[in-house]
């Protein structure tokens, strides 16, 4: 999709998708014969521009169909460019916008416990865009309000828009950071099938104050050419390059 | 209309008004460290577990309250006008772009908050917020408006934002008067033949004593309280210019794409009639009190006088 339109963000999409792949399949409460069931659990893709990414897993729970896909980034198509609430079913945020997305979350699991319920609220964040002062009003928010259903997963794929974080403002100790703001913090693989479901599960029950997953991935995850490569954050691959991509993810 | 009474601030109406919400188990509020500024403290003291601190953190605060409506929650969230600036994308982003309903409210806006300075003097609050699609934009003019249009919240569908005022002025409406008040719709105080001053804010008052003022003259003007900026009430726009043939507006607000601007660009769209703007040219203010910046940045009832007398002159 990202090919066929000419723009998109593989690189960033490709890094989270193991994640997403144990997250829908193991650990979300979605229902897609009611997209908007009040006690779904929520998940919030704060970095928006994944959106290639969360589409195919929608595609996959049954949430859009095929031609869906297709209308990626076109007029008046479900898929927009990033991810929005008021364009596709099963998608509960509107981003596009970095560092908002754990604010959201917040909001969503504060009301949850207001209502009595068990529904978790999930946030993707990426590891560039904690750059952003809010995600850390909302990091400080959520210990201050000791909320126990809502859990962070951070695609530390140490790759952002112009080049590595490292370069462009390095977010150092993320774990330890994120320690000292009062979260449980678990570090792992974001590769790994086995760290992921597990860490996910531990999330889940972990209820006593907000919960983090740091998980190291490699951005453009499973095409040689697009691994740990800045260039791809933001890139639509070109006909030679997708069919190598293909050949290599198959 | 009977007398204004003395009367308070508009901020005590958005207080009083979050009280009289509280039956609603759907209402919430949020502070950013001001609740005692824009009165949410009110509710804050009976509802505790309705009120939720999110500290000097505004952006924070406008995405927590989009995050609670999306879950069926109905939201205010208030702090000093020019602070909610301080978060303008993520009103604009998180809350207006997805039409979550969560009610926004400034409270110390334009020069009229004196003493603080030009730093909490927000004057380009209105224009902002008028230019989000969907978003409605209130500026009450008493302290019983204020509270009426709050609770008429509870039915509105969408984001909106409310300016309150820092300091009292005399009341516009009684208890009975205020019952009138619809959002969206202009209240016609005074009604006239030769000139219209449709005001909001503080200076709906310094309209009505300039219209005194002008009918000691002989000169015959009607007063508009134009609550409601967006939607702008154009029904009422073109009574007022088919009764009166001429405008003036009144704001405490910069003369650029507030009120005046509202005005203006409607009035490019259809019948044409001359209009002179009172409203903050296009400077910051300071310091000093209410009175002596009314009189410094020309906002007071002499001022919408004399562009009465400009407007009439232009017929």
């Amino acid at each position: 999709m990202v090919h066929g339109i000419g723009a998109g963000h593989p690189g960033g999409s490709l890094s989270a998708i193991d994640m997403l792949t144990a997250l829908y399949g193991h650990r979300l409460r979605v229902n897609v014969d009611d997209p908007t069931w009040d006690d779904r659990d929520r998940f919030i893709m704060s970095k928006g521009h994944a959106s290639p990414g969360v589409y195919s897993i929608l595609h996959e729970r049954g949430f859009l169909s095929e031609a869906d896909m297709w209308t990626f980034r076109k007029l008046g198509g479900p898929c927009q460019g990033h991810v929005d609430m008021k364009w596709t079913d099963g998608v509960d945020f509107s981003a596009g916008s970095l560092g908002m997305g754990l604010s959201f979350g917040l909001g969503c699991a504060l009301a949850a416990r207001m209502d009595g319920s068990s529904r978790n609220v999930w946030v993707m964040l990426g590891d560039g865009e904690i750059q952003e002062g809010e995600v850390w009003e909302a990091f400080m928010a959520a210990d201050f309000h000791s909320i126990g259903n809502l859990k962070v997963i951070v695609d530390r794929n140490r790759i952002q828009n112009d080049d590595f974080v490292h370069l462009q403002m390095e977010v150092g100790d993320v774990s330890a950071k994120l320690a000292s703001f009062g979260w449980t913090v678990k570090e792992i693989d974001g590769h790994s099938m086995n760290e992921l479901t597990d860490a996910l599960k531990w999330a889940s029950s972990h209820n006593s104050g907000p919960a983090a997953i740091v998980a190291n991935t490699v951005k453009g995850k499973g095409v040689s050419f697009m691994e740990d490569n800045p260039s791809f954050h933001g890139k639509a691959p070109d006909d030679d390059e997708l069919k190598q991509a293909l050949e290599e993810l198959s | 209309m009977s007398a204004p009474s003395s009367g308070g601030a508009s901020r005590d109406g958005y207080g009083n008004g979050l009280l009289r919400l509280a039956s609603d188990p759907r209402v919430v509020v949020l502070e950013a460290d001001l609740g005692k500024s824009t009165k949410s403290c009110h509710f804050r003291s009976e509802y505790p577990s309705r009120t939720f601190s999110m500290g000097i953190a505004e952006q924070n605060m406008m995405l927590v309250a989009a995050g609670m409506a999306s879950s069926g929650k109905i939201p205010f969230a208030s702090t000093f006008a020019i602070f909610t600036e301080r978060a303008f994308e993520q009103v604009r982003n998180g809350i207006a772009r997805p039409e979550l309903t969560v009610h926004i409210c400034g409270s110390h806006g334009g020069i009229h908050t004196g003493t603080d300075g030009s730093s909490a003097q927000s004057i380009e609050d209105l224009a902002i917020y008028r230019t989000i699609p969907g978003m409605t934009v209130i500026h009450p003019s008493d302290d019983l408006s204020a509270e009426e249009l709050t609770v008429q919240l509870l039915d509105y569908s969408g984001p909106s934002y409310m300016r309150t005022a820092r300091n009292k002025t005399p009341r516009i409406y009684n208890e009975n008067s205020v019952n009138g008040l619809t959002i969206g719709k202009g209240s016609l105080i005074m009604e006239g033949s030769d000139v219209c001053i449709i005001a909001c804010g503080v200076m709906v008052n310094e309209a009505i004593s300039a219209a005194k003022t002008l009918s000691s003259e002989g000169i015959s003007a009607s007063v508009v309280d134009m609550h409601t900026l967006k939607p702008l009430d154009t029904e009422l726009i073109d009574a007022c210019i088919n009764n009166c043939g001429c405008l003036v507006t009144a704001e405490d607000h910069s003369v650029i794409a507030g009120l005046g601007g509202a005005v203006a660009e409607y009035l490019s769209t259809t019948a044409s009639a001359p209009l002179e703007m009172v409203g903050v040219a296009d400077k910051f203010g300071q310091s000093g009190s209410s009175s002596e910046l009314m009189q410094a940045m020309g906002l007071t009832s002499n001022d919408i006088v004399a562009a009465a007398h400009r407007s009439i002159s232009r017929k």
